[in-house]
């Protein structure tokens, strides 16, 4: 999970101690998604059983596609403000146009791609803040949102809502989407060689550009692949959720940043862990609601709670780091 | 020549001209009616984006990452607290301002307190905090329904020869910060901090406690902010400060300070600020809908950006 950071220690000792360190930090998210796990267990166990994971994780799978999309805008040193807004956008053309008339939809979702491609060839080419940017590009699509269903409704496409309401034996879907998603991924951007290119030009841009790679389709894959996964998300939200509102995605900017770095991912450097992402997605999703509606926490409060469990997990990744770095 | 080409260099130059050009196109629609007036409205609106762009603005100056997220919950639970101690009686004013600055002042060192000692991204430190005072804010202002004094009330709406009295104040304001951006000791070392933080400690910049002082600023504003917008709008909210996430940290960036930290500067703050409302009041005159003007805000922000240029990469 952390291969994209080669250190030379010198001492067979101090090797021993940072690959403990690795293992550590990098089982930190599975870790707390199993303390999270295991709270909900404790205080009702009726809800771990094919059923309760079914209906607990159904919201994680659009959180854990969003997550992937906004982590390979991460990967790139850049941060993405509109995805939030893009997957409420692409909600209500899935609720709208996908339905209505399937091949002017489908041409939209490909333009979509192209726009987030364009986005990211303007911030290479420029060299403009990706905040700012992508910024305005939550206005913007927020903005088509409202134009194409100013009020809440329309329905998603029949095989939408097939796809996510599978019920597959044995294993509850959103675990088996979850898994997936994770391995496409991981395989994708950690184990495949243009996947490594795509890291290094977050991790070492000069590097990569004396290497004879260009910067500018690693910036536009990267951005690609996020609106690709920000669309994933859009369409799974609305095979859930069956009808869509202008404002559906707008809390998935937050979230989806939040669950790259609860697991593991940092802004810079282009330190990702897709793996990572997914489990954290999982684990905010879990946390959100379903450990505090058990827990019996008031309303007013459960805010709070999710602010409290994101610290937590921080807390105790920066103890673990700090520990390698006293040694050092 | 040499002053005009270097006043042309300057980055804040942009944003004021963005704003005047959306003036002038509003005003062309109108048949030059109401061009004074809509300076006036857009001063006093824009003032509220200042008072906290100014604070967004030296948290990122403190460098890559810097940000914080957690201006709205705080102005949100400041509007309340100085509503409550007001409550209502003119002769409490001045109190109730002091205790909205505490609020917003402890806030951002709470904030700091997460950053440091947790060793949190700024980013995740202050969204959690905001998750954390959003709920202090809910259980906490909950029904309130207190009006600000009328003193208060009235305070925030004078205006002299057009131009709100908050406006010239807050004008004021900022010029003391722009000095202390550039000529203070705790200016110099939040941008060296921002430039490159081994440096500036090797160099003995007191860099947590500028970073501190910072954080605790910017929270302090956004205190003072939520206490002059209970005001303005006659009472507090927990919403009051929602649009004042984004809008903060556009108006910085759209004024020309760097995201990566290290150099900033105050005028464009206000520059942007303007263009910002300007081009919302344009949009209003041009009698569009919501989703339109969403649409185009949106566009406008990005072309401005585009046009603007990003920063040399440092070397």
């Amino acid at each position: 999970m952390t291969e994209s950071s080669i250190a030379a220690p010198s001492s067979p000792a101090a090797i021993g101690g940072l690959n403990l360190r690795r293992h550590l930090r990098a089982f930190l998210p599975a870790f707390s998604l199993v303390l999270v796990l295991l709270a909900i267990a404790y205080l009702n166990p009726r809800a771990i059983s094919y059923f309760g994971f079914s209906l607990m994780l159904n919201l994680a799978i659009p959180i854990a596609l969003a997550t992937i999309a906004q982590m390979f805008v991460i990967a790139g040193n850049d941060l993405d403000l509109s995805i939030g807004t893009f997957v409420g956008f692409i909600g209500c053309v899935a609720a709208t146009w996908l339905r209505d008339a399937p091949f002017v939809g489908a041409l939209v979702l490909l333009g979509c791609i192209a726009v987030y491609a364009g986005l990211g060839a303007l911030i290479h080419l420029r060299n403009l803040p990706a905040i700012v940017v992508t910024l305005g590009m939550s206005f913007v699509w927020q903005g088509l949102a409202i134009l194409l269903l100013p009020k809440p409704g329309g329905r998603a496409p029949d095989w939408l809502l097939a796809i996510m309401s599978v019920k597959p034996p044995l294993v509850p879907f959103p675990i088996l989407a979850a898994l997936l998603i994770a391995g496409v991924a991981y395989v994708g951007l950690m184990r495949s060689s243009y996947g490594a290119i795509l890291r290094g030009s977050g991790g070492n841009a000069a590097a990569i550009s004396r290497a004879g790679w260009s910067l500018l389709t690693a910036k536009v894959t990267l951005f690609a692949l996020a609106g690709l996964f920000g669309e994933l998300s859009g369409l799974a939200l609305i095979g859930i959720t069956t009808s869509a509102d202008a404002n559906i995605g707008n809390g998935y900017t937050l979230l989806s940043i939040a669950g790259v770095i609860l697991g593991g991912g940092e802004f810079v450097g282009g330190r990702v862990s897709p793996i990572g992402a997914v489990i954290g997605a999982l684990t905010l999703a879990l946390a959100a609601s379903p450990l505090l509606t058990f827990l019996h926490i008031p309303p007013d409060w459960q805010v709070a709670a999710n602010g409290v469990i994101l610290i937590i997990v921080l807390a105790a990744r920066a103890l673990i780091s700090r520990k390698g770095s006293d040694r050092r | 020549m040499n002053a005009l080409s270097r006043l042309f260099a300057k980055p804040w130059l942009w944003s004021f001209a963005g704003a005047l050009l959306v003036w002038l196109a509003a005003i062309a629609f109108t048949g030059g009616y109401g061009a004074g007036g809509m300076i006036t409205a857009a001063l006093s609106l824009a003032v509220f984006t200042v008072v906290v762009g100014v604070g967004q603005m030296f948290v990122i100056t403190l460098g890559p990452g810097n940000v914080d997220l957690s201006l709205p919950a705080n102005i949100g639970l400041a509007s309340a607290v100085a509503m409550k101690v007001m409550n209502g009686d003119d002769s409490l004013v001045a109190i109730g301002l002091a205790a909205a600055l505490a609020c917003g002042f402890a806030i951002g060192a709470a904030n700091y307190l997460l950053i440091w000692a947790l060793r949190i991204p700024p980013i995740i430190a202050t969204l959690s905090a905001s998750f954390v005072i959003q709920s202090i804010d809910i259980s906490y202002g909950r029904g309130l329904q207190i009006k600000p004094p009328p003193g208060f009330a009235d305070f925030t709406n004078i205006q002299v020869l057009g131009v709100p009295i908050l406006a010239i104040l807050t004008a004021l304001f900022t010029a003391a910060a722009a000095v202390a951006l550039q000529r203070s000791i705790y200016g110099r070392s939040a941008l060296a901090i921002g430039q490159n933080l081994s440096a500036a400690r090797l160099a003995g910049v007191h860099v947590e406690m500028t970073r501190l002082f910072t954080y605790a600023l910017c929270g302090a504003l956004g205190g003072l902010d939520g206490a002059l917008l209970a005001g303005y709008f006659r009472g507090a909210n927990v919403d009051l400060g929602n649009e004042y996430l984004l809008a903060s940290i556009a108006v910085v960036v759209i004024g020309g300070t760097s995201v990566a930290g290290g150099k900033s500067n105050v005028p464009g703050i206000w520059g942007a600020a303007l263009f910002l409302v300007l081009l919302l009041t344009m949009l209003n005159t041009f009698g569009v809908s919501a989703g339109v003007r969403l649409l185009l805000t949106g566009l406008i922000i990005v072309a401005v950006i585009t046009a603007a240029g990003g920063q040399k990469v440092p070397r």
